[in-house]
């Protein structure tokens, strides 16, 4: 029995406007409305809204025997809200069904990880009550920005006490292994580790329409044959893309829709092969051993590495200087200011800086908006320089203030804390009310009945 | 008079000192000018390809009046994809992205694309051929008493016009191969502009640095060769003294083609050895050029880019704002033949500093003069025109009453001495 596990990633980035060095200091509003509204609402008529009708008539057909999870970043989230609330509202539909989870993320889809332990915990936290809003559920499962994970980044998250992550199975990472079992985090093992198939997942996310592909193509016959042929004793496949591959990437001229169709058919009619979510899988199998991942790895490019974020000189300056204002952003109380914050770090800016034009030249360029990395350099700085100034300007002027402000915030902290312990005094002294009348008529119930043993006994031993 | 811009196409000095120089001497009474200019700019692709390569190139004329003397002089153009400032690889990849520009707005393929920019290579020299035709054509067509080409692109079509006409050529030297090129010169742009200094009656260079260039590397004899030194319009409206910035920290401006030959790489060390003494500073690079990416590169591994921006290039009255922002100017020129841009900034009441290594130096005496290579001097005089206001207001003031006396009617008169000598 094999277990297929669905995972869809969906991320919208929130694309910056032109912003030119003549708006520093002026402007502050920095995102193209335009074209975030246009792509977004393209987006959702050919992927979001057709593939959620698609699922969850699926769902419904096969009744708790098809499943899958997703993962929508808070800055997606904040874009459907505002330009496209049907597709919450079907996401919502999905979420009802009991057989579609909701896994964890940051809310940024954000590097945080790997620049501020802080900012990552704060931005959890973030997402996890948007998905709580939303779909009333209560992640156990975490997926980082990109699946980009580490030894330390998996023990973050297991101290926040999530059950699993999910990541790429590298090959530089699993070596001889295979991605197909359930693994656990190298410093803490209670953390497991759901590693993606990339070969089988990349046959549909990237190779589905690619004609000059030996196998072109693909059906859900031939996919579910592949499978099927796996080792016996691989229990898991864990198929992880972008959601955007249905109909986006993929466009529905290509036949994908119907491949997702037949896929569940297919794949269950022999009745070796079952779907589950990830916490469903975290119940029925044990993990296998640990896999030590000392250097953070992606589910991007061919190196499934960090450096379609980091790495060039234009690249690290400006994830330097953004996460140089961490620190400085948790005395902003700002909600704007905190708002901005966020967008500025998804990593999508980052990755149009990318000045690798070799094997992944053509899916970078694919995404970007601007002409060159160096103008999407240029665009990010002026805008991060306008955010500084502003930050600057809402930042404590002085130590003296700061401290003021911080003596504030304790004397709050501490007047809460006041109020909860004179409730838990009042509780308590009910109880203690409540158990002294209790105990006391007890005892002196039994001493009334004891008065009378005790005399008994007395007379006995008499 | 043989041109290749004229405002408002501009893309840089060159442009601005040949209208200065043609309004400085129309205001000279017996004198008649007729302009010829390539144009590129904002006319179709197909035309002008199809016109000249058929070697029929169209020539309209069209009357053009100087407001302050109502003289009129002739001005016309030829359809050409002749830019300044270009040697032949630079035109190529010039022409190969506008083709990408134009296919990218039209959508077409792939081998469209290659086919059509593939013939641009060997063009170049095809276009210079095109423009002399035209230029004896023109001096076939019209009477004139003296022909004066501007750059080594024209200089072919003087001299053409000078074989169909035996009318005396003065050539004007802008800038040579030497300047562009930081010293690997271009050996077909060297013939070119050598041909043409030796068909030259007479040489103007803009500064003493160039004509020692003019003598030295193209072995011209001395006697032929006079300097004239640019001038600067005067502004059209009085400046306010106050800056206008939206910016609480103060303004270095580097504002020019972003090039081997302006030096940005030393702007950039001056930059961020000012960054470490003072945080109230941002500095700009404005302008584009082929050491853009190189230079954004330095400026993010120096991790400056906080404080130091790039604006791309800037069009007409963006400069001007630019410049109204600014609290320093700076041209780090490594080998600048005059500069012209300085001027224009002193009359924007704006402290400059220059190289030693540019023409302009030779005139001005109230503006920091540094050598190009010592980012140290840069940094220090950046570091002083910013913090002591006393000095930063000597230069403002003492500066904008030196270039308001630099005229383009007196540099005018001195070509006109020029032309006497030969005629």
């Amino acid at each position: 029995m094999k277990t297929v596990c669905l995972y869809f990633q969906v991320h919208q980035p929130l694309r910056l406007k032109k912003y030119r060095f003549f708006n520093i200091g002026q402007d502050h509003y920095y995102y193209d409305d335009f074209s975030n509204e246009t792509i977004l609402q393209k987006v959702a008529a050919n992927c979001y809204l057709p593939t959620n009708k698609l699922l969850l008539e699926l769902i419904r057909k096969f009744d708790g025997k098809f499943k899958l999870a997703f993962s929508i970043s808070g800055v997606a989230l904040d874009q459907f809200d505002v330009y496209a609330p049907e597709v919450i509202a079907s996401f919502q539909e999905l979420a009802n069904t009991g057989h579609v989870e909701f896994l964890a993320e940051t809310n940024a889809h954000s590097l945080a990880s790997l620049a501020n332990t802080d900012e990552f915990l704060s931005q959890i936290k973030l997402h996890d009550a948007k998905i709580q809003k939303y779909f009333n559920q209560k992640p156990t499962v975490f997926r980082n920005t990109e699946l980009i994970y580490s030894d330390d980044i998996g023990s973050v998250i297991a101290d926040l006490g999530y059950q699993a992550m999910l990541t790429e199975g590298a090959k530089h990472v699993l070596g001889w292994k295979s991605p197909n079992f359930l693994y656990t985090n190298a410093i803490n093992p209670r953390l497991k580790l759901l590693l993606k198939n990339f070969k089988l997942s990349d046959d549909i996310a990237f190779r589905f329409s690619d004609k000059t592909w030996n196998e072109w193509p693909l059906t859900a016959e031939k996919f579910a044959g592949w499978i099927n042929e796996l080792p016996p004793d691989e229990e898991i496949v864990n198929l992880f893309m972008d959601y955007e591959t249905f109909g986006e990437h993929q466009w529905e001229e290509t036949g994908i829709f119907d491949f997702l169709k037949a896929l569940p058919e297919v794949m269950l009619k022999g009745g070796k092969v079952r779907f589950d979510t990830p916490s469903g899988i975290l119940k029925t199998h044990q993990p296998v051993s640990a896999i030590h991942v000392p250097y953070p790895i992606s589910w991007a490019d061919e190196e499934r590495d960090l450096t379609a974020w980091l790495g060039n000189p234009i690249q690290d300056e400006a994830f330097e200087k953004l996460y140089g204002l961490s620190e400085k952003m948790k005395l902003i109380k700002d909600e704007q200011l905190q708002k901005d914050w966020q967008y500025l770090q998804a990593s999508d800016h980052l990755y149009y800086m990318c000045t690798k034009l070799f094997s992944d030249g053509d899916v970078h360029s694919y995404f970007t908006p601007y002409e060159s990395p160096y103008d999407a350099f240029i665009n990010y700085m002026n805008v991060l320089s306008d955010f500084i100034l502003r930050l600057k300007a809402a930042l404590p002027t002085s130590d003296h203030q700061n401290e003021i402000n911080l003596l504030n915030d304790k004397l709050n902290e501490q007047k809460l804390l006041l109020e909860k312990y004179k409730k838990e005094v009042h509780l308590l002294k009910q109880k203690s009310n409540a158990a002294t009348k209790r105990t006391s008529s007890a005892v002196k119930k039994k001493l009334t009945r004891k008065t009378p043993t005790r005399k008994k006994s007395d007379s006995g031993k008499k | 008079m043989f041109g290749w811009e004229f405002p408002p196409h501009i893309s840089g000095g060159l442009g601005t000192a040949s209208y200065g120089l043609t309004r400085g001497l129309a205001t000279i009474d017996d004198m008649e000018i007729i302009f010829v200019v390539p144009k590129a700019y904002g006319d179709e692709d197909q035309s002008m390809m199809r016109l000249i390569g058929a070697g029929d190139v169209p020539v309209t004329k069209k009357k053009l009046k100087f407001e302050s003397n109502k003289k009129e002089f002739e001005y016309i153009e030829v359809n050409s994809r002749i830019a300044p400032y270009v040697d032949p690889e630079e035109f190529w990849k010039l022409t190969r992205e506008e083709t990408t520009d134009k296919v990218k707005y039209v959508q077409t393929n792939i081998e469209g694309r290659v086919a059509f920019s593939g013939k641009y290579g060997p063009d170049l020299l095809q276009e210079i051929y095109n423009y002399s035709v035209v230029a004896s054509m023109i001096a076939d067509e019209n009477e004139f008493d003296l022909i004066h080409a501007h750059d080594w692109l024209t200089y072919p079509a003087g001299i053409a016009a000078k074989e169909a006409s035996g009318k005396p050529l003065v050539i004007h030297v802008h800038a040579t191969d030497f300047d562009r090129s930081g010293g690997n010169v271009n050996p077909d742009v060297y013939n070119i502009e050598k041909r043409g200094m030796d068909a030259a009656d007479k040489i103007i260079t803009v500064s003493k640095l160039t004509q020692r260039t003019v003598i030295e590397k193209y072995g011209i004899d001395p006697s032929k060769v006079i300097t004239v030194y640019n001038a600067v319009e005067p502004l059209k409206e009085a400046l306010s003294e106050q800056k206008e910035s939206n910016l609480p920290e103060k303004i270095v401006t580097f504002l020019g083609r972003i090039t081997l030959q302006k030096g940005p790489e030393y702007f950039i060390e001056a930059a961020d050895m000012v960054l470490k003494k003072m945080k109230n500073v941002r500095f700009v690079m404005a302008g584009s050029g082929d050491m853009m990416k190189k230079m954004v590169n330095l400026a993010a591994s120096k991790k400056i880019m906080d404080k130091f921006h790039f604006t791309g290039f800037l069009k007409g009255d963006e400069v001007f704002r630019m410049l109204q922002m600014s609290d320093v100017y700076i041209m780090p020129s490594v080998s600048e033949p005059f500069g012209i841009s300085p001027l224009e900034a002193m009359q924007s009441n704006v402290p400059v500093i220059i190289s030693n290594q540019s023409g302009v130096a030779e005139i001005l005496t109230y503006a920091v003069k540094v050598d190009y290579w010592d980012i140290e001097a840069m940094a220090d005089a950046i570091y002083g025109l910013l913090n002591y206001n006393g000095a930063h207001e000597f230069f403002k003031q003492y500066g904008r009453e030196e270039v308001e006396n630099l005229k383009w009617e007196n540099a005018a008169q001195n070509v006109k001495d020029v032309y006497d000598s030969v005629l």
